[in-house]
């Protein structure tokens, strides 16, 4: 008999830290370098070589930590855990046991109703990661110039209860970390990594059933493809009868299925022990607070914030603060124009139609809150019109500059004084008599028409609204 | 130029006064290993074109005005250390091939006080050991006694002193490998305080423990080098930052004032009766020159050795664990279908029965159900016996205890019985699980001429007080037998 069961998810997700240099040496954490290049004897484990404590990805750490709402070991240590690989240039990887540096924590994930739910962190610990292996039809080699690169390791406790629930997961932890810059959280480049533990029980059971560890999920979306393949390959195997082993299985991403890996059996005693080249890291309750103090305001509190302290819609309020650029932008820019809803309809739509249009992010565009500000200021002016003001808009977006220098040097400034307009509209009227009749014939669409000819014929400069009135006036004189 | 007249106090005011130059001086120090190394065997690796090029190059720098303290003074190195260019076996075959691409901080240090490296010294294979007959390359004898051991792991440094062919050397100590094999030799040896000397560039064998200091014929030789050697290493996060006063100039005056220390627990049955005897000679000789005597007691140390040997294991086992055939060193040539019996080969065949033995040692005393029993309960004990010695310090500014046990062994007498070779470390350990200093002086030879050795043990960073303690004890003693 088919039933529903009680799923239990916990991820323990890997993040390479953004610092120039690697966790215990002086050498670069770089990409797409020579193999073996960014190496010394720290990184291969060279004998007597020592490790250094890199005190920024210790920083990093417990910025993510307090951002996520851990609360901080004053005294954190690190740890030797011994597994053999050649991967690993000590043989024993220096990581965080039983004093990682952040313990609990909470991130929320959006549920479908649009409540939010609450997953518990466990804790957040600093480590090194590994070298790379590539093998070859002949040979295997392995590149250490990853070896030593700093790895946060994030586990949360299994309060995950579906596929879906753990992307979201993932999705909202990659873009607080992305937020605060501690990460560039590339999973295609391995930046963010996890693996998962997936366990199922019947409902009413309160224990939960035997856990089994997926891995190799290289993408949010391979995480939840492997979740949802796993979670119904338990259910039948329970459905017919049969129990759970505990295990590691992989994913394998062309198949679309998991594959046995290894059996608790043949489980690593990693034998950990404290480090004894590493002195703990001491972090005083003055120090947390000054930390705390200057963290940045985490996307839902400045969403928040914005759509109450500027007036602007909950959605154009959620958008700009899931990206901590923009929102620095439009803050810039609502401030010095005075009105946040016009400065949110600009950058919602304008700016970020060529954000797409030419993917580049606000960060690395030639605008800026300045530049959006003169343009808005001239097109409430009635300086400039909506169209002109579009082309600026985007000549400063690619090359930088004030929009006010260029309407002054190329006299776009509109016109919208009915001296200089009379002329124009009554040369369009003469020109188009069949219009002029159309519209006598009672086709309204004619007087549309007309207007278009006469902004053509100013070249953009007229102002619409004014050239609409005249042309009215116009065609009501020709009825008379 | 008399080799056999020089030290390097002598050495660097003879080259200061151009009485002779490096070349000459490295030159016979060359000479003298030629002469008498065949027999005794204390260095694993001599490069005279390197030595005679360093010492010209340093004669070259003195001729341009350059006086650094050390300028073209040559040195013996333990084979542990990293200089730059040179092999550095650890007197393992699994190092065969590996050449240092780096400096250890010390020999980086010598380096820039003008020091000139002309050797590297025997040990036990990775430090493991206390007769030096666990090299995997060779034997060395001791010179006051050539059917005997030199001590250990040290043998090699301190065979290369006491046997006249270096004026001094450096050594290192995780248990005694300093302190002992100076004693069995008849040379001087310091330990300094866990943090006093960065140990980047050392092999680790027992990280947590291990020290490097020198070996010399005077104490004041040994506060020359330690001067050089000490202080804060931004490559070591364990060394400290406190001053490095200047040992060699503190030195002179007299004991009194100072009050020393005899630990109950290192005068017991079991003590060889020759040693004790030259041990309280040489306590006698220090209340003449006015130190108090007292005896204190350190009650944890019946439980040293079986602590010293879980955490030290189990330390070494995840230090040796990089010794892999990967990146350099030994690799088994016997064809391996997966990277892990490679690792099974290369480490079978690379590793001597010690090495091994501790490996296993320290696997299991790390292993789930094992942990608490053995290394959690060795780290309290450690507690407590640091908690010992601060204690006694209250009490006295320094201690006096025999090096040893026994003077130096028979060849081959404690090859069989592991657990009886463990039990020379008794009275070195200590110092090493507390992290004090502690100084090893020739206090005179037993009636078969085998060398004997005073132990003066001071509190954490005081090194001042044990050279100070050593010289001047050096200055009265009556060598007799
Ligand atoms: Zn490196």
């Amino acid at each position: 008999m088919k039933q529903t069961y009680r799923v239990s998810i916990g991820l323990e997700i890997h993040v390479q830290l953004k610092t120039r240099t690697k966790l215990f040496c002086g050498c670069a954490t770089s990409f797409g370098v020579p193999p073996n290049t960014c190496v010394c004897p720290v990184c291969l484990g060279y004998p007597g070589a020592m490790p250094v404590m890199n005190r920024e990805a210790v920083r990093l750490t417990l910025v993510s930590g307090l951002m996520l709402g851990c609360s901080i070991n004053t005294y954190s240590t690190f740890d030797r855990k011994s597994y053999f690989y050649p991967d690993m240039p000590k043989n024993y990887q220096i990581t965080q046991y039983d004093k990682p540096l952040c313990l609990d924590g909470i991130i929320d994930i959006p549920m479908t109703d649009g409540g939010r739910k609450p997953i518990r962190l466990i804790r957040i610990h600093l480590e090194e990661d590994v070298a790379k292996s590539m093998h070859e039809s002949s040979w295997s080699g392995v590149d250490f110039n990853r070896a030593g690169t700093p790895l946060m390791e994030i586990v949360t406790h299994p309060d995950l209860t579906s596929a879906d629930e753990a992307a979201a997961f993932l999705t909202a932890l990659r873009h607080i970390l992305l937020y605060i810059g501690v990460s560039a959280c590339n999973l295609e480049e391995g930046n963010m990594r996890c693996d998962v533990n997936v366990s199922l029980r019947p409902p009413g059971q309160d224990a939960l059933g035997t856990k089994v560890e997926l891995k190799n999920m290289n993408t949010i979306s391979g995480a939840h493809d492997a979740l949802q393949y796993e979670i119904a390959r338990q259910s039948e195997v329970l459905d017919a009868g049969g129990r759970i082993v505990q295990e590691t299985r992989r994913w394998d991403v062309d198949s679309g299925v998991t594959i046995h890996m290894r059996s608790k059996e043949d489980a690593h005693d990693y034998r950990y022990f404290a480090e004894p080249d590493l002195l703990p890291i001491v972090t005083p309750p003055d120090q947390i607070d000054a930390l705390r103090r200057s963290l940045p305001e985490l996307p839902a509190v400045r969403r928040e914030r914005l759509a109450r302290q500027y007036g602007i819609p909950d959605y154009d309020a959620s958008v700009l603060a899931a990206d901590r650029a923009l929102a620095d932008f439009f803050e810039a820019v609502a401030q010095r124009c005075g009105t946040g809803k016009t400065a949110s309809n600009w950058i919602m739509t304008d700016v970020l139609r060529l954000v797409a249009a030419h993917e580049t992010p606000v960060t690395a565009c030639a605008l800026t809150p300045e530049a959006l500000v003169e343009l808005i200021g001239m097109v409430e002016a009635r300086t400039i019109n909506a169209l002109t003001a579009k082309e600026l808009l985007e000549e400063a977006f690619l090359s930088g500059g004030s929009p006010t220098e260029q309407v002054r040097a190329r006299g776009l400034a509109q016109v919208s004084d009915s001296g200089a307009l009379d002329g124009w509209v009554d040369a369009v009227v003469q020109a188009n008599p069949k219009s002029v009749a159309d519209w006598k014939a009672g086709k309204q669409a004619a007087a549309g028409f007309l207007i278009g000819q006469v902004m053509k014929l100013s070249k953009g400069k007229a102002d619409p609204k004014v050239v609409g009135r005249l042309v009215g006036e116009r065609l009501a004189q020709q009825n008379g | 130029m008399e080799l056999e007249s020089l030290t390097v106090r002598t050495a660097i005011d003879g080259l200061r006064k151009r009485q002779f130059s490096s070349v000459e001086l490295t030159r016979a120090v060359l000479d003298a290993i030629t002469a008498r190394d065949g027999v005794i065997g204390a260095y694993l690796w001599v490069d005279e074109a390197d030595a005679l090029k360093q010492a010209a190059s340093a004669d070259a720098a003195r001729a341009g005005g350059a006086d650094a303290l050390l300028l073209g003074v040559p040195l013996a190195i333990k084979d542990i250390l990293n200089v730059e260019g040179q092999p550095c076996t650890c007197a393992s075959k699994i190092l065969a091939g590996y050449r240092a691409p780096y400096d250890a901080t010390v020999i980086a240090r010598l380096r820039e006080a003008g020091a000139v490296f002309a050797g590297r010294t025997n040990l036990d294979e990775f430090a493991m050991g206390s007769t030096t007959e666990n090299s995997a390359i060779q034997l060395t004898r001791n010179p006051a006694a050539l059917d005997r051991v030199p001590g250990g792991s040290s043998g090699g440094s301190a065979a290369a002193v006491a046997g006249g062919m270096a004026l001094a050397a450096l050594g290192t100590d995780t248990g005694g490998s300093i302190r002992q094999p100076a004693s069995f030799c008849g040379c001087v040896g310091l330990k300094p305080s866990y943090g006093r000397v960065s140990r980047y560039g050392l092999v680790a064998f027992a990280s947590s423990l291990d020290q490097i200091g020198p070996m010399t014929q005077t104490v004041e030789d040994a506060a020359l080098l330690l001067g050089v050697m000490a202080g804060r290493d931004p490559h070591d996060a364990t060394t400290l930052d406190r001053a490095v006063p200047n040992y060699a100039a503190a030195l002179g005056g007299d004991l009194k004032g100072l009050r020393l220390g005899l630990p109950k627990e290192y005068f017991v049955a079991g003590l060889d009766p020759e040693v004790a005897q030259r041990v309280q000679e040489a306590v006698e000789s220090c209340r003449r020159c006015g130190a108090e005597i007292v005896e204190v007691s350190l009650p944890h140390t019946e439980y040293a050795v079986a602590t010293y040997y879980i955490l030290a294991s189990a330390e070494a086992s995840a230090n040796l664990a990089r010794f892999d055939g990967v990146r350099y060193g030994h690799r088994s040539a016997v064809a391996a279908g997966t990277p892990l019996e490679m690792y099974l080969n290369t480490r079978a065949e690379g590793f001597g029965r010690e090495v091994k033995r501790r490996i296993i040692l320290g696997t299991y005393v790390l292993s789930s159900g094992y942990y608490d029993a053995y290394y959690t309960h060795a780290q309290r004990v450690r507690t407590l016996i640091r908690r010992d010695f601060e204690s006694a310090f209250m009490q006295c500014d320094a201690l006096l205890t025999p090096v040893s046990p026994d003077p130096a062994y028979l060849i081959g007498a404690t090859a069989e019985d592991p657990l009886k070779a463990y039990l020379i470390d008794i009275f070195t350990v200590t110092a090493n699980l507390a992290g004090i200093c502690g100084l090893s002086v020739p206090c005179g030879t037993t009636p078969a001429g085998l060398p004997v050795g005073l132990q003066v043990l001071a509190p954490a960073f005081d090194e001042g007080t044990l050279l100070r303690i050593g010289h001047v004890y050096e200055q009265v003693r009556e060598v007799r037998s």
